[in-house]
Parts: C-alpha cells; sequence; structure tokens
C-alpha cells in the first residue's frame, strides 16, 4: 500500500525491464536518455508554473486579477508567451562578441540542469547520490555568475556590463552567508550527503529540532538564495528601470527566454535545497515518536510533500519580491558584509555548540 | 553601546519587513476586493470633458453648424483637420460660401481641443468614444460631415 504508485517503484521497474530486456552499456545509456528527457520535461513545466504563478501571486498581492484571459482562469497564459517568444527573431548585435554572445544562455541554462542532479524529489529519486552533494550544489551554482558577466560582457553595451558587473558582486557576496547557513545544517547532520540528510530528519525537521539557531540559519539562508538568484528585492542586476533589463538587455527571442527559464529553474532549485535542508525534503512531517501520527503522514506521497515544500519557500520568495523594494548597490553590500555575514559567522558557532552538546532534539 | 544598536537595528529591520508583507498576505488572502477595472465587462463613465476623438454635432433634420470657415483648421497645430469648401447658390442666385467636407485625421489629432475653441459656432465638439483601434490606417481618416447633411439655418 502507498508503494505501488511510487516514483520509486517506477524507476525500479524501469531499469529492471531495461536491465533484462539490452546489456547494461545499453540499459545505462537508455537511463541517462530517459533521465535527460526527464530533466528538460520538469524544465518546460516548471517554466510554465512558475511564469503563472508569479503572476497570479503579485497581481493578487497588488488587488489585481492577473492573466485571465487565455484559457480557464488564463492558465494558457505562459504558453501563449512562450509560442511568442519561439517566434520572435533572436538579434545579435553588430558589436557584440558573437561566439560569447551565443553561449551566454546555453552557460546558464546547463547550470541550472547541473543543480539538478543531486535533489532527491521523492524517496529513492535522485538522479545521483553523490556524497558530497550540497558541495556540489554550492560549487555549481557558483558558476552561474560565470554565465551572467558572459552575457553582460558579450552584449558590448554598458546597461548590460554594469548589470553583469552588480551581479557578480552580488552572488559572490551572498555566497558566503548562503554557505554559512547550509554548514550549520551540516554540523547537525554530519554528512554532505543529500539522503543522509534527508534521513536525519525522519524523526522532525531540523527547522523544529534545531531550535532557535536553525530559524536563524533558515531566514539567513532565504535571503541569501534570494540575492544569489537576482530577484526582488536584490535584483539590481536587471533592474528594469534603471539598467533597463541589465545582462539581457540585448537578448530577444529564444535566448531571451533561456535566461527567463534559468532564473526561475534557480528559483525552484535554491528552494528545493531549502526545503530539503531545513523542511525535511521529500520527508513527511514526522514529530519524534509519535508513531501513529508519524503512520498517517507517510500515507501522504513523499512527492507530494517534496514539491509541496518547494513550492512553499518559492511562494514565500515570491512574496519577498512583491512587497520590498529593491535596494541600492551599497545597501545591497551593507546588509551582507555587515549583517548577514557577522550573524550567520555568530550563528554557525551557536549551532556547533548546541550540536556537540547535543541540546538538539 | 555599539553592539545594543546593532540588535536594536536589526530588530527594528525585521519587524518593519514583517509588517509590510503582513499588509501584502492580507492582500493575497483577501482577493476578493479588486481595486482595477475588469474593461470589457465594467465600462467606467468617463468625466465630461473626456476627449476622445473630434465630431461634428448634426441635428436631427441631418443640419450641422459649420460654415466652412476653416478656423478649426487654421487653428490646429498638427494639420489634423482639412476643410474642403464649395459654393452654394442661393435661390435668389446669390454665392455662399459652404461647407463640401469635413476631414479629420485621427491617427493624427492629439486631442489638444484647440479646433473645438477656435470654432465660432460650436460645430464640433470632443466625443467620449476611445476605442479608436483598427486594422487599416486609412480607417482613421474620417469625413465629419454626415452625407447629404448641410448648415442649418440661421447659421452665419
Amino acid at each position: 500500500m502507498g508503494h505501488m504508485f511510487s516514483l520509486e517503484g517506477i524507476t525500479n521497474s524501469i531499469q529492471n525491464w531495461l536491465n533484462s530486456t539490452f546489456n547494461s552499456t545499453w540499459a545505462l545509456l537508455f537511463e541517462f536518455v530517459l533521465v535527460g528527457l526527464c530533466a528538460i520535461g520538469l524544465f518546460a513545466t516548471l517554466g510554465l508554473i512558475l511564469v503563472l504563478m508569479e503572476r497570479r501571486v503579485a497581481a493578487f498581492m497588488q488587488i489585481r486579477l492577473g492573466p485571465n484571459r487565455v484559457g480557464p482562469k488564463g492558465m494558457f497564459q505562459s504558453l501563449a508567451d512562450t509560442i511568442k517568444l519561439i517566434m520572435k527573431e533572436g538579434l545579435t548585435p553588430d558589436g557584440a562578441d558573437k561566439f560569447l554572445f551565443n553561449l551566454a544562455p546555453y552557460v546558464a541554462m546547463i547550470v541550472a540542469m547541473l543543480l539538478l542532479a543531486p535533489i532527491a524529489f521523492a524517496k529513492g529519486f535522485q538522479i545521483w547520490d553523490i556524497n558530497i552533494g550540497v558541495l556540489y550544489i554550492s560549487a555549481i551554482s557558483s558558476i552561474s555568475v560565470i554565465g551572467i558577466l558572459m552575457a553582460g560582457w558579450a552584449s558590448n553595451n554598458k546597461y548590460s556590463l554594469l548589470g553583469a558587473m552588480r551581479s557578480g558582486a552580488q552572488i559572490v557576496s551572498y555566497e558566503l552567508s548562503a554557505g554559512m547557513a547550509v554548514l550549520s545544517i551540516i554540523v547537525l547532520t554530519g554528512s554532505l550527503k543529500i539522503s543522509d540528510i534527508v534521513a536525519s530528519q525522519a524523526d522532525g525537521w531540523w527547522i523544529f529540532k534545531g531550535h532557535i539557531p536553525a530559524i536563524i540559519s533558515f531566514v539567513i539562508f532565504i535571503i541569501a538564495v534570494t540575492a544569489e538568484t537576482n530577484r526582488a528585492p536584490f535584483d539590481l542586476a536587471e533592474a528594469e528601470s534603471e539598467l533597463t533589463a541589465g545582462f539581457h538587455t540585448e537578448y530577444s527571442g529564444m535566448k531571451f527566454a533561456l535566461f527567463f527559464l534559468a532564473e526561475y529553474i534557480n528559483i525552484f532549485i535554491v528552494c528545493a535545497i531549502g526545503a530539503t535542508l531545513f523542511f525535511g525534503g521529500w520527508m513527511p512531517l514526522h514529530i519524534g515518536h509519535w508513531e501513529s501520527f508519524n503512520h498517517i503522514m507517510d500515507y501522504i506521497p513523499s512527492s507530494v510533500w517534496f514539491f509541496g515544500k518547494t513550492f512553499f519557500l518559492i511562494f514565500l520568495i515570491m512574496w519577498f519580491r512583491w512587497t520590498f523594494p529593491r535596494l541600492r548597490v551599497d545597501q545591497l553590500l551593507n546588509l551582507e558584509w555587515k549583517y548577514l555575514l557577522p550573524i550567520s559567522m555568530f550563528n554557525l558557532l551557536l549551532m556547533t555548540l548546541v550540536a556537540i552538546m547535543g541540546w538538539h532534539f | 553601546m555599539f553592539i545594543i544598536d546593532y540588535i536594536k537595528e536589526v530588530y527594528s529591520a525585521v519587524k518593519s519587513l514583517l509588517k509590510g508583507m503582513k499588509l501584502t498576505g492580507y492582500y493575497f488572502t483577501h482577493h476578493k476586493e479588486i481595486i482595477t477595472q475588469q474593461y470589457p465587462e465594467v465600462k467606467q463613465t468617463l468625466p465630461e470633458r473626456f476627449r476622445g476623438e473630434v465630431v461634428m454635432l448634426h441635428d436631427e433634420n441631418n443640419e450641422h453648424a459649420c460654415t466652412g470657415c476653416t478656423a478649426c483648421e487654421l487653428a490646429c497645430p498638427n494639420a489634423t483637420i482639412k476643410i474642403i469648401t464649395k459654393f452654394d447658390v442661393s435661390p435668389e442666385g446669390k454665392k455662399k460660401k459652404a461647407l463640401d467636407t469635413f476631414v479629420y485625421h485621427l491617427e493624427l489629432c492629439t486631442m489638444c481641443n484647440l479646433c473645438i475653441e477656435a470654432c465660432p459656432t460650436d460645430a464640433i465638439k470632443m466625443a467620449q468614444t476611445f476605442e479608436h483601434s483598427v486594422f487599416d490606417r486609412s480607417l482613421l481618416t474620417k469625413k465629419l460631415n454626415k452625407p447629404g447633411s448641410k448648415i442649418r439655418e440661421g447659421v452665419e
């Protein structure tokens, strides 16, 4: 019961069938192709859903209705936008560095795609359970700044370059406190492997088990990843009103769409990581030794738990965007270096104390 | 002391941010009241002085008050109006200048109201229509006097 429809069962039966039908090399190759297709499919659906969700959330927060014409309740709006973007011409400016200009959107996209690898979407449903999962994520996510700098530089446009430089300063600084926040959970779990981190939350999520330090590091984490994904109130890199979209000013058509998609995928991924570290990933809500309560919670599929938590965090980040005004660049750097970093360092010490003394549940 | 100020600052910052989020969160959960106008279904009553396009007033006898004096054409800053005149011959055999065609280029009009102010006989006025989009630009060039219309008796 409950295991019949689990994603783990589906992947296992596909693997068994492939291994029994083909030799192991071909089976592995087919699995690669299947994983790639699933990743691309997930990207496309997430792009469509998140763009629509953003617009509806924004509308509701501003007492508007948002897109409500295309399809029932405006549900096909983002699909229509995608068709429009596909049909648009992808211009390359004359003065641009053509090779880098065309490469940059793919770099942004590939970084987002690589980040998908160690994320556990459901029980036993993970592309690559690498033993340094969290380190891998923070390493790869820092490459995303290269795509942005590449786009800004290659555009040969002062607004683009300015946006890219701001983005560079921003991502480099906020990675520190994001890393510190992640580290404070690693102190508790003692492992960088995603599956171990999820398993360690079987008797309660870290946000509840880790006392105040876990809550502080969650707040720092969510602020830092909002900055890392270049979203308002930290969207100086693409500030529409002052930099005319910053690093992707010169992009149009599908090349612009790739940047746009990569931004939303990055939001999904950082929220998935946040959900994994602080809210137990696919782990259902378990409370200590309340066996019967835990058993009831297990009936809800693990993938529902994972996506529920992730979308809750995405909603939180959207809530930030439609509430707070944009920071100035000096305020942005002040916030990181004078507030977030000292607090997260102190918090890490506190968390280490908690872990050593065994004060957490 | 520095550290107390620091903590106070962080506390008040977090407090004010949460205050803002509370307000937007309230709007998000109470989206019954929508402040935007649901345009095609609900149309606002426009203010009396709204300037949508220039129209010529005709009464029930298909008569207008335009004498063809071209005051509006001269007043127009960007050549939106072109008056074509003709000569009416009265029963006594007297020739009289009259309006033949009032050509109005809506695509050039900036709704500045100068033509209406220049008109000595109040023959034209601003209408409240605003849905002017058409598929062909030539449809925006309009003839304001209705076919077969003539000047009202007594208007000089």
